[in-house]
């Protein structure tokens, strides 16, 4: 089978670091076949299958849903599982931990920075009727076009390229970083939750919205199409507003009555009991 | 204060020297085309065209206004930079207070400065 414009054997370089055992990183290169089809993940696998079976990462589901193997491939944040190495084109693959965090070892950083942040900023629905919330009863009505307002920053996977990408996040570790910031706004946008007040508390003070300059870098590398760096410029925009009293608090969501009278379609399953 | 506030008030401030600026620009170097408020004809920097701006309040105001607009603005902006590199927090305390004393000292001298012009100007 063709290999496209890659050689049978590849060279996979690799960032390595145990913290304790070693004084700073070193590079290290493993030559591996190349098969057509291989993702970076692939690649690491093979390494550690082959040459080396210390060498450490985090991976899980490798179909780019977990959010775990984020890292640095050839100089730029990505998911080593949802990169080809055909795509990248270089018979030498560089691969280095995330930017911007400690690291745990070898190619896993510890991202607890970034879920601290992330929890700061209650990241979830928040409003007054918690009965209904712990029991519902009802749902929650909500338009397709209010729906829309957050959609796309509810795609976030957690997986922190874009906190690796930010220059910001780079020098000032006050700064909540992308993920933080656009899931706030995700749920300050969301029309069943009320709790712009409650984050506002947090979003307010440095840790805010404020140092983002829209380098767009993280929009640029995240692999969800999530577009942090829009998130916060609108984010901005509401707080803005709300600073000069300007912003138009929309109407709360409320429990939607069961529709009475109305005759089932035939033809139509139930829906399955609730599991959780 | 806090730095929503103080964000509004840079972007504020972003606007105000947006349209000052602008005014001074359209009224300096584009004369040629607009040949706007200079009242005794030829150049804008010509001595009697300096007195006449001089003479007005309104020009006055606009000076101070825009000196508070680019101090606050530029200041600001400095700190977020300064922020940035993560200096200790006794540091961005002093940080705060240096970039506040010299705004604020660069105000009242600008301000002094551009309360005599207009009093030499009135009684010229
Ligand atoms: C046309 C008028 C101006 C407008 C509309 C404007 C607007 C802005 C805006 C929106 C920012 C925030 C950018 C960010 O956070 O990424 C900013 C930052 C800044 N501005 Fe201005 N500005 C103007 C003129 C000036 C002037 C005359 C000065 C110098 C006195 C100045 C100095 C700064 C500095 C130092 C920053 C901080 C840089 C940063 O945060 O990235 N600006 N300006
Ligand atoms: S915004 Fe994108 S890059 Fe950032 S953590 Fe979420 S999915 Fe990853
Ligand atoms: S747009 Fe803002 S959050 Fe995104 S990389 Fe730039 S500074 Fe960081
Ligand atoms: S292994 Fe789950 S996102 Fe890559």
């Amino acid at each position: 089978m063709s290999n496209g414009n890659l050689p049978e054997q590849i060279v996979f370089r690799i960032r390595r670091f145990a913290p304790g055992r070693d004084k700073e990183p070193v590079w290290k290169e493993y030559p591996i076949a190349y098969e057509v089809g291989m993702t970076v993940l692939d690649g690491l696998w093979k390494v550690k299958e082959t040459i080396d079976p210390t060498l450490a990462w985090r991976a899980s589901c490798r179909m780019g849903v977990c959010g775990s193997c984020g890292m640095l491939i050839n100089g730029k944040a990505g998911l080593g599982c949802n990169t080809q190495i055909a795509e990248l084109g270089t018979a030498v693959v560089t691969v280095a931990p995330l930017a911007n965090f400690p690291i745990v070892r070898d190619l896993v950083p510890d991202l607890r920075p970034l879920f601290d942040a992330h929890t700061a900023l209650s990241p979830y629905i928040i409003r007054a009727d918690t009965a209904e919330q712990e029991e519902p009863t009802r749902e929650y009505y909500q338009s397709a076009e209010q729906m829309e307002a957050y959609l796309q920053f509810s795609y976030c996977i957690k997986c922190a390229c874009c906190m690796a990408a930010c220059p910001t996040c780079a020098t000032d570790p006050v700064y909540s970083g992308p993920v933080a910031l656009a899931q706030a706004h995700r749920y300050n946008t969301d029309t069943r939750d009320d709790g712009f007040e409650v984050r506002k508390e947090v979003l307010a003070d440095e840790v805010g919205p404020w140092r983002c300059h829209f380098a767009g870098e993280c929009s640029r590398v995240c692999p969800k199409g999530v577009d942090p760096a829009k998130a916060i410029q609108l984010m901005k925009r509401q707080l803005v507003a709300d600073a000069l009293g300007l912003r138009k608090k929309p109407p709360l969501a409320q429990p939607v009555e069961k529709p009475e009278g109305i005759e089932r379609r035939p033809g139509i399953p139930e829906a399955p009991p609730p599991t959780v | 204060m806090r730095d929503q506030k103080l964000w509004t008030w840079h972007l504020a401030a972003g606007a105000i020297i947006l349209f000052l600026l602008g005014l001074h620009m359209a009224i300096m170097h584009l004369d040629a085309l607009l040949g706007i408020f200079n009242p005794a004809g030829g150049h804008p920097i010509d001595w009697a065209n300096v007195v006449a701006r001089g003479q007005s309040m309104a020009f006055t105001m606009n000076y101070i206004l825009l000196l508070g607009a680019a101090l606050f603005h530029g200041l600001y902006g400095l700190r977020n930079i300064l922020f940035e590199l993560d200096p200790a927090p006794p540091l961005k305390k002093a940080l705060s207070w240096v970039l506040i004393l010299v705004g604020v000292g660069l105000f009242i001298f600008g301000t002094w400065a551009a309360w005599v012009g207009h009093q030499v100007a009135s009684i010229t």
